[in-house]
């Protein structure tokens, strides 16, 4: 089943990150699996407690399934500044989840996360591969509603 | 070697190159406080405690991970560095939960004897700690998460010494805690039952299963027998509980206080170990007369057949099929037993105290069970022992010595040695050379075995065979080593050039039991071993197949060596079991046919 | 990608809205729809700019590029050219006498040189700048003992946040024989505030590999690798992109230039872990493990990477190499004062004008870091403190604003130069608010491992909550002193003695914000 992943990688210990990385790319619910990581497992013949510590370890990794789009605003200083924890209300508000919670129609999820880089703009959020700059309530309302209408 | 000199508190001391500052201040003689840190593991310098000033170095430095440098100058007390200690220890207290009353750990706990040496006032120490479930999933070991400290040993002793690879950190910042993978549970990991976790452990967040309340309600029901059985090891490693010196050989003592508990038959494990090296040594002549090319292995260690069965199901075949001592007497306990002395084997309650948490899970195998009913009822770790002889207040170091009953209880030097690393090796070569040329060894101590090297070879002559090649392996690391070996050879050639192998899952065999008294490090090991081997040197009987018991019992009941009856009751088969969980696959020995 | 790769500030006045400015805005957004860049460059109607141009003015960040004179009909040509191919339209641009802060800001660029000048993904452009050369001139003519000393004498220390040495962490390792030696480049830019390093990787990923190449000849790695953390995908995609060209042009490979010198480089991706930024940590979380930082000794120097020597450099660090190489150590030194040459890339955030970056000469205060290339204050705020340094920084007081930034300026006033991280905070800012915000970052990032810095930071952000929930006491405010100041002697790594810093200079320089918290 992730044949096709494991293909791209030597099968040692160092590319066990960017193998997950890949795995939970991959998923639709953006998470890595258990079976995934007993494939990994025998794949990198490295043990499933290592594995597992390694997942926990890192923000980016999550074994919960999550929704389609993940949205992870920064909580960082720079962006606290400017306001973020209005953006966090307005975002749990409008999508009537909590932290680390995904809607019920599988869309998003609402994460929490450290400094993204991008501090000229703050507050920042990333969903999914895209970042997002200058928050404010409103925009941020039209970006949810833009991507629900995408789908 | 080169050396290094250095002063710790003004005092002088010189050391090898590469030993750490708190090497060094033992030797110099200041015992500098950590939490994280053994002399048997290397550091994780996790814990902070251990920090001493270096002159020249504007913060304080980890004693023990720090190397020594020439011309050095550390202090290990300062009023600084007792302020850093009592900051540290108190957040770590925070985030404990104290329960030192009941703790297992109570008195033998590191935590708790360092903060009572360091004035803590707990009203000024902040909270912290939230609770989290305990977690019970295994039958022999039990992990409390709100008294962990993190200091990282147990996982050292379970990826690096023993390689299990069941215990992991998970999580980051506050969160990281120790875990098992997907947190599924000790009992749901590829955890071998070991107990090493439990022995490094410098709380009490890693025990054994408590079963001593089991053995109360069978001891206080009139209607059971509750016989008892004891592990070779214990005798050595209970002395020094009582204030008598390590590793002292009380097995007077230790009858009479099993009978002071209200034990109706106090036996011996010994005289079964005896009989393992029958059935075990039997099963490897006739190996070697076969010329197989393929290894005995031995079976007496429950951590060790599990790892086996998990790690290398391809080689369970040279497992022995001999069921371990302990579940000989389990099984001889519910049938021979009863036979001889006109009991129900139903009205029988079967105890064993063993040095060894993975006993619990052995104890719990369906297949050493009968009609459902497990051969051996309740396995008691050492530490089990000792609470139930604190517990009914016997005085342990002036009890007066008794004798064991007889039937099941008489024991050979080649017995007792089984409790150390080597000793089944010991003890089997010592039969196997009778039992091919019908004459005793000129001298029964096979040095080239003995001693705490984790690998051990040598090569025994044995007239009308030949040289005979076996390796010893103690801690399950050290058995891997072997096994990928043996693994190789017999994958590439299709044979090995081992006859027979010993391997123990814990350190320094099962003196250094997962079950044995808390603390009880390499040294102490050391100490409870040689007792075992002194014992030996000093008995009349040294070989197991002049035990005059075991002889009675072929007679009277097994007939023979490898025969049928003794088949049935002395041997067993093995599985292959999941990497991941632990989880039975598929039987893969004792298929075809019996030996 | 809907991330912003660049915004066009609009000053929205009168003069220029008279100018025209209202028409050229539609244009600019009708012309970025058709070439499909609507998602990536942000138009802005801003204030006036602060420029005394005629017409209509535009301001590019993060190039930091500014028009002037801009008709309707430029619009297709700059779209085109700037947005499209990464090269600012020269006709257009602003004189450079008459602009102050553009003038500051590429005059005295180093590693930003190219950034917003040349196509990123075009090799064939960083060439045409004189790009490689200083690697053909280091492969070629250069021992590597030589390349070293010529980055000891220019000065060069670690734009990571610690300041070591450039030359002298190499040249420990140089002498090293091992069959095997590495350099790691520690991308993973995690300090809050800070983004210099993607700034340069995106905008100048050659300048980079550049460096990379000269650090690996000077003291003999044939393996580079790029840590970068994984936010940074396009980042990530200009490197690979980089890195491919640089095989294809017989850059990087076997026999490099004839010189039977190999080398090879990769890119690794991080997975959101701030303590990876510490290099023992960055070199664990390489071999596939958890970022939990190693004891030293033994340096990385010495048993790094698979326990090979390894030199773990910043980005920022290595992109000042070209320019060392190519204009010598004496020029580089002629930059900058106090022991610290050379140029420091900034970030500048908050409550400024323009927040984005800017390259300028070390020694330059505080005071004109916000002014002149900030553009002041955001909407004429007063200035209250400035975090400088990323959360692990310090937060200096409008007392401290002439500061030099340096090194040993900075060391005068127990603070950092750090990862060159300038938060601003306007009068409104409440510092309990902040050093909250700061307290909550350290109790999550901790790595978990050592006792006071898992328990000490979690105890550090439990007192702060009950000082901003109003039952502090101001006793709480000594205890996180000490508690910070007792991390600092204790912790395994630098994370754990974050927190002091912060802490101490926030309750230092503005207690009358704590003090109103606890009455």
């Amino acid at each position: 089943m992730y044949q096709e992943i494991f293909k791209k990688y030597e099968p040692t210990k160092d590319n066990l990150i960017y193998i997950l990385h890949d795995i939970q790319d991959n998923h639709p619910q953006q998470y890595i699996t258990e079976e995934a990581v007993l494939s990994v497992s025998k794949y990198l013949n490295v043990p499933i407690n290592h594995i597992y510590g390694v997942i926990t370890f890192y923000g980016m990794f999550s074994m919960k399934a999550r929704g389609k789009n993940i949205i992870r605003l920064c909580e960082s200083p720079p962006c606290y500044l400017k306001g973020c924890d209005n953006i966090y209300r307005k975002l749990k508000e409008e999508l009537n989840i909590k932290q680390n919670e995904t809607t019920e129609d599988g869309l998003f999820t609402l994460e929490l996360c450290a400094c993204l880089g991008v501090c000229g703009n703050a507050p920042v959020m990333m969903i999914n591969n895209d970042i997002y700059g200058d928050l404010t309530e409103e925009k941020v309302v039209k970006i949810i509603k833009d991507i629900k209408g995408e789908k | 070697m080169k050396m290094i000199n250095l002063t710790i508190n003004n005092v002088p001391v010189e050391v090898p190159e590469g030993t750490t500052l708190i090497q060094a201040a033992l030797k110099a003689g200041f015992k500098v406080p950590s939490l994280c840190w053994h002399p048997d593991l290397a550091p994780t310098a996790a814990c902070g405690i251990c920090v001493c000033d270096v002159e020249g170095y504007p913060v304080p430095k980890r004693a023990c991970a720090t190397p020594v440098t020439e011309g050095m100058k550390v202090n290990t007390n300062s009023r600084e560095l007792r302020e850093l200690r009592k900051t540290i220890l108190e957040l770590v207290l925070a985030n404990h939960d104290v329960k030192c009353p009941t703790c297992v750990a109570n008195g033998k706990c590191e935590l708790q004897q360092l903060a009572y040496t360091m004035d803590i006032d707990m009203e000024k120490v902040p909270k912290l700690l939230e609770m989290k479930p305990i977690d019970y999933s295994s039958p022999s070991i039990v992990r409390d998460t709100n008294k962990c400290i993190n200091c990282g040993r147990c996982i050292t002793v379970c990826n690096d010494i023993q390689t299990v690879y069941a215990l992991t950190f998970a999580d980051r910042g506050f969160e990281a805690h120790v875990d098992t993978a997907m947190s599924w549970g000790i009992g749901n990991s590829a955890c071998v039952n070991c107990g090493q976790c439990t022995v490094y452990c410098p709380t009490g967040a890693l025990r054994e299963k408590d079963d001593t309340d089991k053995v109360w309600d069978a001891l206080l029901d009139p209607t059971k027998h509750v016989v008892v059985q004891e592990a070779p090891s214990i005798r050595a490693s209970l002395g020094d509980e009582f204030g008598m010196d390590m590793g002292t050989v009380t097995p007077g003592k230790m009858y009479a206080a099993l009978r002071a508990l209200g034990f109706d038959s106090v036996m011996d494990t010994n005289f079964t170990a005896d009989l393992t090296i029958m059935e075990e040594g039997t099963e490897c002549v006739e190996n070697l007369k076969k010329h197989t090319g393929k290894p005995v292995i031995t079976s007496c260690s429950p951590g060790w057949v599990k790892f086996v069965e998990t790690y290398y199901p391809d080689l369970t075949p040279y497992v022995s099929t001999a069921k371990s001592p302990m579940s000989m007497f389990g099984a001889l306990s519910k049938t021979y037993y009863p036979e001889v002395h006109g009991l129900d084997p139903k009205d029988i309650v079967s105890v064993a105290i063993m040095p060894c948490t993975a006993k619990k899970f052995e104890a719990q195998r369906p297949e050493l069970a009968r009609d459902g009913v497990p051969d051996t009822d309740i396995v008691l770790t050492t530490r089990e022992f000792l609470r139930m002889i604190h517990e009914a207040g016997i005085d342990f170091q002036n009890i007066k010595e008794a004798k064991p009953d007889e039937g099941m209880s008489f024991y050979t030097g080649a017995g007792t040695i089984f409790g150390a690393t080597g000793g089944v090796m010991e003890a089997a070569i010592r039969s196997a050379y009778f039992l091919v040329t019908g004459q005793d060894l000129e001298n029964p101590n096979i040095e080239a075995v003995r001693g705490l090297k984790g690998v051990k070879e040598a090569v025994i002559t044995i007239p009308g065979f030949g040289d005979v090649k076996v390796a010893v392996a103690n801690g399950l690391g050290n058995a891997r080593k072997v096994m990928d070996k043996i693994q190789q050879q017999i994958n590439e050639t299709g044979s090995t050039e081992y006859h027979f192998v010993e391997i123990m899952a814990c350190p320094g065999g099962c003196v250094g039991g997962g079950g044995q008294p808390f603390g009880n490090g390499i040294a102490q090991r050391a100490r409870r071993g040689e007792a075992l081997y002194k014992e030996d040197a000093n008995m009349d009987f040294r070989c197991s197949h002049h035990n005059p018991e075991i002889t009675k019992i072929y007679a009277d009941y097994l007939e023979k060596p490898g025969s049928h009856k003794a088949h049935e009751l002395l041997h067993t088969y093995y599985f292959g079991r999941d990497k991941f969980k632990g989880q039975v696959e598929k039987q893969t020995t004792g298929l075809d046919s019996h030996h | 990608m809907k991330f912003y790769r660049s915004h066009i500030l609009l000053g929205m006045s009168e003069t220029s809205i008279e100018a025209g400015a209202k028409k050229i805005e539609l244009a600019l957004k009708s012309e970025l729809s058709k070439r499909n860049l609507q998602d990536e460059i942000d138009v802005l109607e801003t204030g006036p700019l602060g420029f005394f141009a005629k017409g209509v003015c535009l301001k590019v960040y993060p190039e930091n590029v500014l028009y002037e004179n801009v008709t309707v009909e430029d619009i297709p040509e700059l779209v085109e050219e700037h947005f499209l191919k990464g090269r600012p339209v020269k006709r257009l641009l602003a004189t450079t006498t008459r602009v102050e802060a553009y003038d500051f800001n590429y005059k005295e660029r180093n590693v930003l040189e190219n950034s917003g000048i040349i196509d990123p993904e075009d090799i064939e452009e960083y060439i045409g700048v004189g790009g490689y050369e200083a690697w053909e001139k280091a492969l070629l003519k250069m021992k590597p003992e030589e390349i070293i000393a010529e980055v000891k004498e220019s000065g060069l220390r670690g734009r990571g946040g610690a300041g070591f040495p450039t030359g002298l962490k190499w040249s420990f390792t140089a002498p090293i024989d091992s069959p095997e030696k590495h350099l790691v480049i520690n991308a993973d830019e995690g300090e809050p505030g800070t983004f210099k390093d993607r700034l340069i990787m995106e905008g100048d990923p050659h300048k980079l590999l550049e460096g990379m190449m000269i650090a690996c000849r000077a003291f003999g790695a044939n393996k580079g690798f790029i840590y970068i953390r994984g936010e940074y995908k396009l980042c990530i995609e200009r490197l690979k992109h980089a890195i491919n060209q640089c095989r294809s042009y017989g850059i990087l490979g076997q026999d490099i230039f004839g010189s039977g010198f190999n080398l090879d480089f990769d890119i690794k991706v991080g997975a959101g872990a701030y303590v990876c930024g510490e290099e023992t940590a960055l070199i664990e979380s390489l071999e596939g493990n958890r970022g939990n930082p190693r004891f030293k000794p033994p340096f990385p120097g010495v048993k790094g990477l698979w326990q090979t020597p390894t030199v773990v450099n910043n980005v920022e660090t290595i992109a000042n190499v070209p320019t060392i190489i190519n204009k010598g150590a004496e020029w580089y030194k002629s930059l900058g004062v106090n022991g610290a040459t050379g140029t420091k890339v900034y970030t500048l955030m908050g409550d400024v004008a323009m927040p984005g970056l800017t390259e300028v000469p070390m020694g330059i205060t505080l005071r004109d870091i916000i002014n002149k290339y900030g553009g002041g204050m955001l909407r004429g705020k007063k200035f209250k403190g400035a975090l400088v340094g990323g959360a692990a920084g310090v937060i200096l007081s409008d007392k401290l604003l002439d500061v030099k930034m340096d090194y040993e300026s900075l060391k005068e006033y127990t603070a950092v130069l750090g990862s060159g991280a300038i938060m601003v905070m306007g009068e409104e800012v409440d510092m309990v608010e902040m050093l909250w915000s700061i307290l909550r970052f350290f109790r999550h990032e901790s790595c978990g491992k050592c006792f006071p810095c898992r328990l000490g930071t979690q105890q550090l952000y439990n007192i702060i909550c009950k000082i901003r929930d109003g039952e502090g006491k101001e006793e709480d405010l000594e205890s996180m002193i000490l508690l910070s100041d007792a991390m600092v002697k204790s912790s395994f790594c630098a994370l754990g003695q974050s927190p002091y810093m912060p802490i101490k200079s926030s309750i230092l320089n503005f207690r009358n914000d704590f003090l109103k918290r606890i009455k």
